[in-house]
């Protein structure tokens, strides 16, 4: 056990959820709790099993004041996050109230925690390594599902596995490299030519690759994805809006640092996130027809991965529509045709030619027709349609993405200085540099190994 | 009878191969020093393989040489072989390894000490240490005789308790039968010195008349002349040559039933062996599938018949040994002269020195050699060296020399001895140094004979010889960076018979250098220098030019590193006051008590966060908050 003070925060995101979490981790996290604590049936924390919950009250000791109704949990260590005893105190009081038990608890001896110490913690006390670490920052800030599922698969060192393997492998190869030089006259084993050494790098330089190529998924996954719903006054985008948030859980956040009236909400369309830009102007903007320009919808799409383009059925199209698709030209889109239950008057040949193969969903969103296929779409559009669920290895956190591309890039200049002539025993400098890199994605870099590996894999001596 | 036997500047115990280097080391620079050794016929004896140098081994040696040892001209004097490994790689790992007249290299070793200025030799048996006050003041032999001294090193090899064990047999001895030091193995423990037990061991010896060196394939020396020292100018010609043969399927099938015999597996042997210098049993264990083993024969000197089995490290019973020989092709009719053994012995746990191989636990006394866990003549010498000037710099009040990572493979093995200490006895590999692109063979000069120099263990003659050569290089260097070599019939020509493609333009000398298929003698042969530029300076254009864009890569990693060092840790550091530290972190860095950021990240078990945590509380005294993000 590392000789730790008590730490405290509130361990949910601000004002997402119903339910907000206040979580103690310490030797003495048991004891605060406790003493704010008041139990129906008068039982103490201090005495109660481990891993139990527990309904009651948060009271301010001095006034004897009931300030919240809560949950707690008590967790002894080492069965728990970060191998301290921790407590979670489940409040649904809001804001105030939560920051209220907050304050008890660093009163009564805690200490406000600093961002991601908790996470810190665990990774000090060995309870997790680097990668898994930071899947969990990722965990606490997922929005959605999906993002929830990619988090945890990390967390369970999935992609620490998949570095594992691929850096055994590098380290196969360097073993081979030293033990023809420190045992040039050990016949048993086939030198290592460089033509040998290109094809492990190029695979080590392939596999660093389909890593990297999961990291867009990936940052789409913890972020969400920018989501603009655009189109011309009254043709639904507003009941559109309404029809993603209500089926799936829609949470407002106000985002500190940016302009005060850009909203932004996430939703989880079947996995897909979608962080939802400029929600407010929808909604104010149904009432107060002129406010919504083209030069509005020009300022939403430059922040837009993802564009909802929304027509309606029952006009002719319009050069304002033109101009709207004119301006989401060579986006990732889909075009919804809405209000099929008044009668067409859209070209929807002209609506084709200009969605250039891009999805087109007809529905009534205000009878609730057509979300199942636009939301299938969506999940089509970013899935490809292929990808199953349960089985994702999302690189999905910069640090890691950072430390892939300069891996790739030390394993480019062992490859060019192969094809320079180099010497074998130089070239691996570069490869070795990269199997550093990756070890520093799991926390990993002792030398010693390479050590072991050479006399495991081979039999030396004189 | 107690009696006051002399007052030294420096007293080293031991004079194998790292007492040898201590000791001389001690005296050049002007310590009035006394080397007592156990018996005086055996001053740098091999009880092992009659081999020095090797990959990294053999840069050590060049090392040695260019910081003033004697280690490199002692076995240019008495090789029966010599060649260079690696031709056929990069010139970081190029390494020269030289078989050895064995009993030719003790006598001249023996002569070099004895005629040795400042320099007393003395046979006895050290068993106490005088200490007082947590400070070594001198030694006590057995003979009742006390020596004082400002420093003491101790190099006792695998003496402290050696046990040798054969087959079902064990006993109390040093190598090859000599008397052990088991007083003074008692004595350091009393001190407080944490101990390990340490195994390593032996093949048998023939006699070469009984060998059929039919069977087996020739393995001559190299015909171009080379040495260790920088000094050395004239070459033994009259090589002898080693040979190679093979152990059979039918040796591994007399292991596999005699194994039970073996104290390796009988639980006799306790001790901890090397990986890399595993017993013939050990690799036919671990290797089960490989059919054969190779077994070269080394020939242990011009005047005697004797011929060690390399491969063959054993201990077996004698009688399955014998068994064993015969088995192999060429020693079917070999008579045994030596049986192989396996000894243990204490060693010291290496974390308790600092970087200059001072201990922490006694003032002024040093140890160096297979005391401190490392096998190999070479690794012992390289210590006996760095703590026979620290033992002088300390007696004589002058600086402690550290050499670090990226100065020379010396430092490399100090550093990874009092930094992580070892669970083996430990041997210096290349893929051990990070930065083997810098620590080359050839450049060893380069790298340590200016501080050879400022110790004194470098003479003035040989100093300008130095500089000039350091010269040479550069304006050579420079020469071919500015002629321009032009699309020539002449040129194209050369280019086109060493298989490169032809100029299309003119092009920098240096530049065409670079290109893979063309060495320096292609250069000079197109753009010959005015002045008569010698091999080495020829050699060490060729690489810096060659290998340019790669040792710049790695001077920059050593840039980073020398930051890392310049942040001193105080030695009075409390780590118990620094919070957030892991536990195991906290332990491990009171123990090694690093000297430096740098030391303290190649600490197993400390890890990055506290590394930050540490250089946070240096920085700012105050307790570190390190966000992960």
């Amino acid at each position: 056990m590392t000789e730790f003070d008590t730490i405290a925060a509130i361990s949910t995101p601000m004002g997402e959820g119903a339910i907000a979490i206040v979580r103690l981790s310490g030797d003495e996290a048991v004891e605060i709790a406790d003493r704010l604590f008041r139990s129906p049936s008068g039982k103490r924390l201090k005495e109660v099993p481990t891993h139990t919950i527990h309904y009651g009250h948060i009271v301010d000791p001095k006034s004897g004041q009931i300030v919240e109704e809560v949950m707690v949990s008590v967790m002894r260590a080492p069965k728990t996050f970060t191998r301290e005893d921790v407590v979670e105190i489940n409040c649904h009081g809001g804001f105030v109230s939560v920051n209220r038990v907050l304050r008890l608890a660093l009163v009564n001896g805690a200490r406000l925690a600093e961002p991601g110490e908790f996470t810190k913690r665990a990774f000090l006390n060995g309870r997790i390594d680097l990668s898994q670490a930071e899947a969990v920052i990722d965990l606490i800030r997922a929005k959605t599902d999906r993002a929830m599922n990619v988090a945890l698969q990390q967390m369970e060192g999935r992609l620490s596995k998949l570095i594992g393997e691929l850096r055994q492998t590098i380290l196969e190869t360097l073993a081979h490299v030293e033990v023809n030089i420190d045992y040039p006259e050990y016949d048993d084993v086939e030198e290592m030519t460089p033509r040998l050494l290109k094809e492990k790098a190029q695979y080590v330089r392939g596999q660093i690759e389909k890593l990297l190529s999961t990291a867009n998924q990936g940052k789409i996954l913890r972020e969400g994805l920018a989501t603009v719903i655009i189109g011309r006054p009254n043709v639904g985008k507003s009941s559109l809006l309404n029809a993603l948030a209500h089926e799936n859980r829609a949470i407002v956040t106000d985002i500190p640092g940016t302009t005060r009236d850009v909203i932004e909400e996430y939703v989880n369309v079947r996995g897909v996130p979608l962080r939802l830009i400029d929600t407010a102007g929808i909604r104010e903007t149904e009432d107060v027809v002129e406010r919504i320009g083209v030069e509005r919808s020009r300022q939403m799409l430059k922040r837009a991965d993802f564009v909802l383009l929304v027509l309606n059925n029952h006009e002719p199209l319009t050069e304002e529509d033109e101009r709207l698709f004119a301006m989401i030209e060579g986006m990732d889109a889909i075009i919804i045709v809405n209000k099929t239950d008044l009668p067409r008057r859209m070209d929807m040949e002209r609506v084709e030619k200009l969605a250039a193969g891009r999805p087109i969903v007809t529905a009534s969103l205000l009878h609730e027709q057509g979300i199942d296929e636009l939301e299938k779409a969506i999940a089509d559009l970013f899935f490809g349609g292929e990808l199953e669920a349960g089985d994702l290895t999302y690189v999905s956190n910069s640090r890691h993405i950072a430390l892939l591309e300069q891996a790739k890039q030390a394993v480019d200049d062992a490859l060019s200085g192969i094809d320079a002539g180099m010497p074998v025993d130089l070239v691996q400098i570069d490869l070795r540099r990269a199997w550093e890199l990756l070890g520093e994605i799991v926390g990993d870099t002792v030398n010693e190994s390479l050590i072991d590996q050479l006399f495991a894999q081979f039999c030396l001596g004189k | 009878m107690e009696y006051h036997g002399g007052t030294y500047d420096v007293i080293v115990i031991g004079a194998g191969h790292a007492g040898c280097e201590a000791a001389l080391a001690s005296a050049r620079i002007g310590a009035k020093t006394l080397v007592i050794t156990l018996n005086l016929d055996m001053i740098a004896f091999m009880p092992c393989n009659p081999s020095i140098g090797g990959p990294a081994k053999g840069i050590v040696v060049r090392e040695i040489d260019a910081l003033g040892g004697e280690m490199a001209k002692n076995i240019d004097k008495t090789y029966i072989q010599m060649r260079m490994l690696n031709t056929g790689k990069g010139p970081a790992v190029r390494a020269l390894r030289a078989q050895a007249d064995k009993v030719l290299y003790q006598r001249e070793m023996k002569k070099t000490l004895e005629n040795q200025e400042n320099l007393t030799l003395l046979q006895g048996k050290v068993e106490r240490l005088i200490v007082e006050d947590g400070v070594c003041k001198g030694v006590i032999t057995q003979t009742g005789a006390h020596y004082y001294a400002k420093a003491v090193v101790i190099t006792t090899g695998t003496f402290l308790r050696g046990e040798i064990i054969i087959g079902d047999i064990k006993y109390s001895s040093g190598p090859n039968n000599q008397q052990p030091s088991i007083k003074l193995s008692e004595h350091l423990e009393e001190l407080g010195f944490e101990l390990v037990r340490f195994k390593t061991g032996t093949p048998p010896r023939v006699n070469s008349r009984t060998i059929d060196y039919s069977k087996t394939e020739i393995q001559p020396g190299d015909e171009e002349p080379r040495a260790f020292s920088y000094e050395t100018t004239t070459y033994i010609t009259d090589q002898l040559p080693c040979w190679l043969t093979y152990t059979t399927e039918e040796t591994h099938r007399i292991i596999d039933e005699n194994l039970h015999l073996s104290p390796m597996y009988s639980g006799m042997i306790k001790g901890t062996g090397p990986r890399y210098c595993p017993s013939i049993e050990d690799k036919v264990v671990r290797f089960h599938d490989k059919p054969r083993h190779q077994i070269f024969l080394e020939p242990e000197g011009r005047e005697t018949e004797e011929v060690y089995v390399q491969g063959l490290s054993t201990s077996l019973p004698e009688h399955i040994q014998r068994k064993l020989l015969e088995t192999i092709p060429g020693l079917e009719k070999a008579q045994l002269m030596r049986a192989g053994y396996a000894i243990e012995y204490d060693a010291i746990v290496p974390t308790q020195l600092w970087p200059t191989l001072e201990t922490k636990l006694v003032k002024n006394l040093y140890t160096a050699g297979q005391i401190n866990g490392t096998s190999g003549y070479e690794e012992a010498a390289g210590q006996g060296i760095m703590a026979g000037i620290n033992a002088a710099h300390r007696a004589l009040g002058r600086e402690e020399i550290i050499l670090s990572r990226s100065d020379a493979y010396i430092g490399v093995l100090i550093d990874d001895l009092v930094t992580k200490g070892t669970n083996e006895p430990y041997r210096l590999l290349t893929s051990r140094a990070e930065y083997r692109l810098l620590l080359r063979h050839d450049n060893a000069d380069l790298r340590l004979t200016e501080l050879g120099y400022r110790i004194g263990l470098i003479s003035e003659e040989r100093y300008r010889a130095f500089l000039a050569k350091k010269e040479a290089i550069e304006r050579e260097k420079k020469r071919l960076q500015t002629v321009i070599m032009k699309p020539t019939p002449e040129v194209q020509e050369v280019i086109r018979q060493a298989g490169g493609s032809e100029l299309k333009d003119g092009i920098r000398a240096a530049d065409l250098l670079r290109r893979p298929e063309m060495t320096y003698e292609h250069i000079q042969k197109l753009a010959p220098s005015d002045e008569e530029i010698a091999k080495e300076v020829a050699e060490q254009v060729e690489i810096q030019i060659k290998y340019e864009g790669y040792i710049q890569k790695s001077l920059q990693e050593v840039e980073r590193l020398k930051k890392m060092e310049n942040k001193k840790i105080p030695e009075d550091i409390d780590y118990d006051a620094i919070q957030g530290l892991a536990t195991e972190a906290r332990q491990k860095l009171k123990q090694v008590r690093p000297l430096s950021i740098a030391q303290a990240s190649r600490i197993s078990g400390v890890n990055p966060a506290d590394i930050s945590i540490l250089l946070v509380y240096l920085e700012q005294g105050r307790i570190a908050r390190v966000s992960n993000e």
